[in-house]
């Protein structure tokens, strides 16, 4: 049997779309995991928020997942700054963020589910937009707008970005408050605001992230924990925090998920993150990029 | 007191609650109560590691599931043996398998040992957030894993009777089930205990408080944390074997529930990780809580209320139930931990 290129093709084409949305939905960990040491599990939980607030708006007024999670950044901003200021306070400042840290974002995902759960069902849902069912076609191989668009307003998500972390005061100091606390707050900055500011901002790409989603998919409120194990192997496989390597890792992971699934079925697509994972942290922990 | 004698006396406390409650002559009780009892395996079972070294794990219903699984598949086994093997290697099959309860306790709680040292293997060398990740990947996988194995039922689930009595008792198979988990309750109650008074539970408590120190001082970190996520794993695949006689119809999706996963870790946060009784208090009060609001409310409603519980305590109380009580009498409690805990030479 000769090898089947076009399929491969079109698989790897899939996949690389693929992977520019699961950067976008890797970010918020790259800053809060990656950046910040704040381990955020319940960043997923509110991707489905984003997701069905896009949904509700689409569904009441037709306005535009994605421009829908842009209006509603700033609500996800300060969502994002208040968790932050909880966390500092109950969790942070007395040292405790290892054990109950983590069930502290545990009980939160695990909340934000049931309670998306008891006000919409199980039902998945979904939204209407001219380009959801488009497809451009290019010879024999296949451009589904539903892909095209979210992998483009990701991208330019993650480069503008990069661009405030590397050029602006803020930026730096975001990825300075890791390393040097003291330092940081020598160069007139506050530590905690700064962290609180990255942290918000984390929060706000879930906004995009899950109108994003909810374009590429039908949503129902437990899906997000499928994304737990991709967002974790592409925050680790990428260098924990390097928002370049969030991108050749994401598109690394939707390449080789689109592979598998095209090959071998889609079942077996979740379990490719998690052979990701344990692979990265058994062979090289520090990431492509890492430091 | 010592552990043989805290086993023999909770060993009484559990048969007189099993007579207690044979008085009521209620179904509903036992059915209700074996969820509660299940959940104080699981928690003392996650408390283990969780608590007494500080390693979070969200995996928990995957460990359930591993033990419900190895169960479903010695059912499942007769019929495969009849269908594959030649007569009397399948009549030999058959006439050991579905084995008795307590062995498919045993089972299921190798297999999840097993499959919780594999884990820690992989993931604890690194630091113990990774672990918590691994564990939450694992339960998604270990699902996928399920979905697609179709000798187990695949995504359809597997029926497994239950059933109707337990002759060599003369009491109700629900009644069996109760009385083999109350028997569960009591053995892990006791070796968690045992941990925690033992030089384990020591080099477990120097691992939660200080790894790096811990290290220093020449704890061997590595193999301790092994121990523990084995044992944890073990005991929450023993919770899990007799799982499927008590349901009836096992589907991945009610194995996997992210209920045993939140429960396994509030019960614990709640009562109190730093001691046998805080997962005890925990799961007797939040199980209990949510068999009642499952009854007048919903099950989702049951979930929220547990998931905002942790939330707040982890919040407010980070030391649970029983830190209050320490806190309010201060004095007594500071007597009782003055007192030269017994020394075990194993």
């Amino acid at each position: 049997m000769d090898f089947p290129v076009q399929l491969f093709i079109n698989a790897l084409i899939a996949g690389i779309l693929l992977g520019g949305f699961y950067a976008a939905v890797t970010v918020g960990i790259s800053i809060s995991f990656g950046i910040l040491d704040i381990v955020n599990i319940a960043h997923p939980a509110f991707i489905i928020l984003g997701s069905y607030i896009a949904y509700i708006a689409n569904q009441r007024l037709g306005l535009d997942p994605i421009l829908t999670s842009i209006l509603v950044l700033p609500a996800f901003y300060y969502l994002g700054s208040l968790v932050y200021q909880v966390y500092y306070l109950s969790f942070e400042k007395r040292g405790q963020e290892a054990l109950r840290g983590l069930a502290f974002f545990f009980g939160l995902l695990f909340v934000t589910e049931v309670a998306l759960i008891l006000v919409f069902g199980v039902d998945y849902r979904y939204v209407q937009a001219g380009y959801i069912d488009t497809t451009l076609r290019f010879g024999f191989f296949d451009l589904p707008l539903r892909m095209v668009v979210p992998f483009v307003v990701s991208m330019l998500m993650l480069g503008g970005l990069q661009l405030f972390l590397s050029k602006t005061f803020t930026g730096r100091a975001i990825n300075a408050v890791a390393q040097d606390q003291l330092a940081l707050s020598l160069m007139a900055a506050d530590p905690i605001r700064i962290k609180r500011i990255a942290f918000a901002i984390s929060i706000a790409t879930a906004s995009v992230a899950g109108a994003l989603l909810i374009v590429i998919q039908p949503v129902e409120p437990s899906v997000g924990r499928e994304y737990i194990g991709r967002v974790f192997a592409i925050c680790v496989l990428g260098g924990m925090g390097s928002l370049p390597g969030t991108v050749i890792a994401a598109l690394l992971l939707g390449i080789v998920e689109s592979i598998t699934s095209t090959f071998y079925g889609p079942s077996w697509a979740p379990a490719v993150a998690f052979g990701f994972l344990l692979l990265t942290l058994a062979v090289r922990p520090s990431g492509i990029m890492g430091r | 007191m010592r552990t043989w004698q805290f086993f023999l006396v909770s060993l009484a406390v559990a048969l007189a609650v099993f007579f207690a409650a044979r008085l009521y002559q209620n179904d509903y009780l036992f059915f209700a109560g074996y969820v509660v009892l299940q959940f104080i395996v699981l928690a003392t079972a996650w408390n283990i590691l969780g608590g007494y070294c500080g390693y979070v794990n969200f995996g928990s219903a995957a460990f359930f599931a591993i033990g419900a699984y190895t169960t479903v598949v010695m059912t499942k086994l007769p019929a495969f043996a009849n269908r594959n093997l030649p007569p009397e290697i399948a009549s030999f099959v058959g006439s050991i398998t579905p084995p008795p309860i307590p062995v498919l306790i045993v089972l299921g709680g190798l297999v999840a040992g097993l499959v919780g040292l594999g884990t820690g293997y992989l993931t604890l060398r690194l630091r113990g957030v990774f672990f918590a990740i691994a564990t939450l990947a694992l339960a998604v996988v270990l699902q996928t894993l399920i979905v697609n194995w179709d000798f187990v039922g695949g995504s359809r689930g597997a029926y497994v009777i239950r059933p109707a009595t337990v002759a060599w008792l003369g009491i109700g198979y629900i009644e069996y089930l109760f009385l083999v988990m109350l028997v569960l309750v009591v053995v892990s109650l006791t070796t968690a205990r045992a941990i925690e008074r033992s030089r384990l539970g020591y080099g477990f408590a120097t691992i939660r408080d200080d790894e790096l120190a811990a290290e220093a001082s020449g704890v061997p970190t590595l193999r301790l944390k092994l121990v523990a996520t084995t044992l944890s794993g073990a005991f929450m695949g023993m919770a899990g074997a007799p799982f499927p006689y008590y349901i009836g119809f096992l589907e991945p999706s009610s194995a996997f529930g992210l209920a045993y996963a939140v429960n396994a870790i509030a019960m614990p946060m709640i009562g109190g990780t730093t001691s046998w009784v805080g997962p005890l208090v925990g799961a007797v009060l939040l199980g209990t809580l949510q068999q009642l609001a499952t009854v007048t409310i919903s099950s989702a409603v049951s979930l929220l209320i547990v998931g905002l519980l942790l939330v707040f305590f982890v919040i407010i109380a980070p030391n649970g139930i029983i830190g209050w009580f320490q806190y309010f009498s201060s004095r007594k409690s500071t007597d009782l931990k003055e007192q030269p805990a017994p020394v075990k030479s194993s």
